[in-house]
């Protein structure tokens, strides 16, 4: 990899398909969907796709597209290898949901974006503020998509992302108001927010989403009925510290050949459950004292369930949520959870402060596998030997939101 | 009537000036959306709040009330301000 991205080709610009819905290329830069491993960067000002070549040694940036606009999270279609979906909130202008159908060519908005019903009378009214994450939908069911918003909302479309309903067996739940942080007080930048819906690839019925109010919480039923999944995870800033719900989990995700081994990182550590058993352990414990086991986003190995990424980020005092010393460090399980080993080799050694979002890390599915996160100031840094040594792969984007690993069809 | 658009919608409609129709705000919005799918949601939430970024004036008065009729005779500006950085 090199240090810095190599210039992205020159191309003309993309010439706007017979769409009354196609969205002014004004409004974006043409992209150049090519085959290969890609970070999908959503940041406070639009999306780039980071490109890399075979051997993950040369990085180029392409994009922006929608300039301006907080892209929350942009997630490729596993199922189709083209279908792109952006979680988007356009300027101050409300949420909406981008499609692209050509791998990032082109784009359209969604005709039904994701919204709440009107309330009816007596009923507290609620509007979507963010599109905030996104999920494809299980294989089974090749056109459905998830989306979590804030308030906590959930959604679905089976249209590939065209028009969304209301998941009303969570958005009308009758504990929807126990579980959630009130909307007219919510202290999260942004909002509090839904989001980690995870499908079991066994059984589209099961599944399980997360909220930063509430915890986690889990449905057999494919979203009819919902039930925490919290014993064990501590909320140390509540008067009953291990409560039914009201837990901070910041992401949580399920191992894809494993399904029954949850990671999740919490306000409150990082535990590991694994079902059908209902009680975390918190693995966190094993993380060295000065260091500590807070941070945002967690990354698993695509094959061995036994390991898994952390980026620990400093919990103490008025909670800096930066590198512990100024040191950054991503750390790394082999055994579930036992114990971690450091890996720093690349990054910054001192005056590095740096803050990585809940959905700024990211892991490819390459052998040995490449790990990624990406930063509030703007850089993407990767590690393409599982996390022993670092570089950084580009830098002066906007504050990063998301990024995903993906890999678009030959 | 007339109705300007503001430049962050323009890729809606492409272009800073429309025509639409309607007795009253509310059904003036609502051609708007008829001719340009999704425009209405940029301006409106989904319990039929004016976003907090977006301003509409009836010749020159502002107006918060969709309900407030119009005989056609109005003209009509959306404005979007910003905030932030």
């Amino acid at each position: 990899m090199s240090d810095l991205p190599a210039s992205p080709p020159p191309a003309p610009p993309a010439a706007p398909p017979p769409d009354a819905h196609y969205l002014d290329p004004g409004r974006h830069h043409p992209v150049h969907p090519r085959p290969g491993l890609t970070l999908l960067v959503g940041t406070r000002k639009g999306a780039w796709f980071l490109r890399a070549d075979r051997a993950r040694e040369q990085w180029s940036l392409d994009g922006p597209v929608f300039l301006g606009n907080v892209v929350h999270h942009a997630v490729l279609d596993p199922r189709d290898g083209q279908t792109l979906l952006l979680a988007a909130r356009a300027g101050h202008l409300g949420p909406t949901v981008f499609r692209s159908q050509d791998g990032g060519h082109g784009f359209v908005e969604a005709a039904r974006p994701p919204a709440f019903p009107k309330a009816r009378e007596g009923e507290r009214a609620r509007s979507v503020d963010q599109v905030f994450w996104l999920t494809p939908g299980h294989p089974s069911e090749p056109e459905s998509w998830y989306a979590g918003t804030s308030p906590e909302g959930l959604f679905k479309s089976d249209d590939g992302g065209d028009h969304w309903e209301s998941v009303e067996g969570w958005n009308a739940h009758p504990s929807y108001w126990d579980w959630t942080e009130d909307p007219d007080e919510q202290g999260t930048p942004d909002g509090s927010p839904l989001h980690s819906v995870r499908i079991d690839p066994r059984d589209k019925s099961h599944m399980y989403l997360a909220t930063s109010g509430g915890g986690v919480f889990e449905s057999t039923d494919q979203g009819k009925g919902w039930a925490p999944l919290n014993e064990g995870v501590e909320a140390n800033f509540l008067p009953d510290p291990y409560p039914e719900t009201g837990q901070d989990t910041h992401c949580l995700d399920l191992h894809p050949l494993a399904p029954d081994v949850l990671y999740q990182q919490n306000h409150c550590g990082i535990y590991r459950l694994e079902r059908p058993a209902r009680r975390w352990t918190r693995i966190g414990d094993n993380m060295p004292k000065d260091v500590g086991d807070i941070g945002f986003p967690i990354g698993l190995h695509p094959r061995d369930p036994a390991t898994a990424w952390v980026f620990p980020m400093d919990g103490t005092d008025v909670w800096p949520r930066t590198s512990p010393g100024g040191r950054p460090a991503v750390y790394r399980t082999r055994d579930g959870g036992k114990s971690w080993e450091r890996g720093d080799r690349g990054l910054p050694p001192e005056q590095a402060w740096l803050t990585v979002k809940r959905q700024c890390m990211a892991v490819d599915a390459k052998d040995p596998v490449g790990v990624y996160f990406a930063t509030t100031n703007g850089e993407v840094w990767g590690s393409r030997d599982e996390g022993e040594s670092w570089r950084c792969l580009a830098r002066h984007l906007p504050h990063v939101y998301s990024i995903e690993a993906v890999e678009f069809p030959e | 009537m007339k109705v300007g658009i503001p430049e962050p919608l323009r890729g809606y409609t492409r272009a800073l000036e429309v025509e639409a129709r309607g007795a009253s705000v509310h059904e003036l919005l609502d051609d708007l959306e008829r001719q340009y799918p999704g425009i209405r949601f940029r301006m409106v939430d989904e319990q039929d709040r004016l976003r907090p970024h977006v301003r509409i004036f009836v010749d020159r008065r502002r107006v918060s009330d969709l309900s407030t009729p119009l005989d056609g005779s109005e003209d009509v500006q959306v404005l979007q301000a910003l905030s932030g950085g």
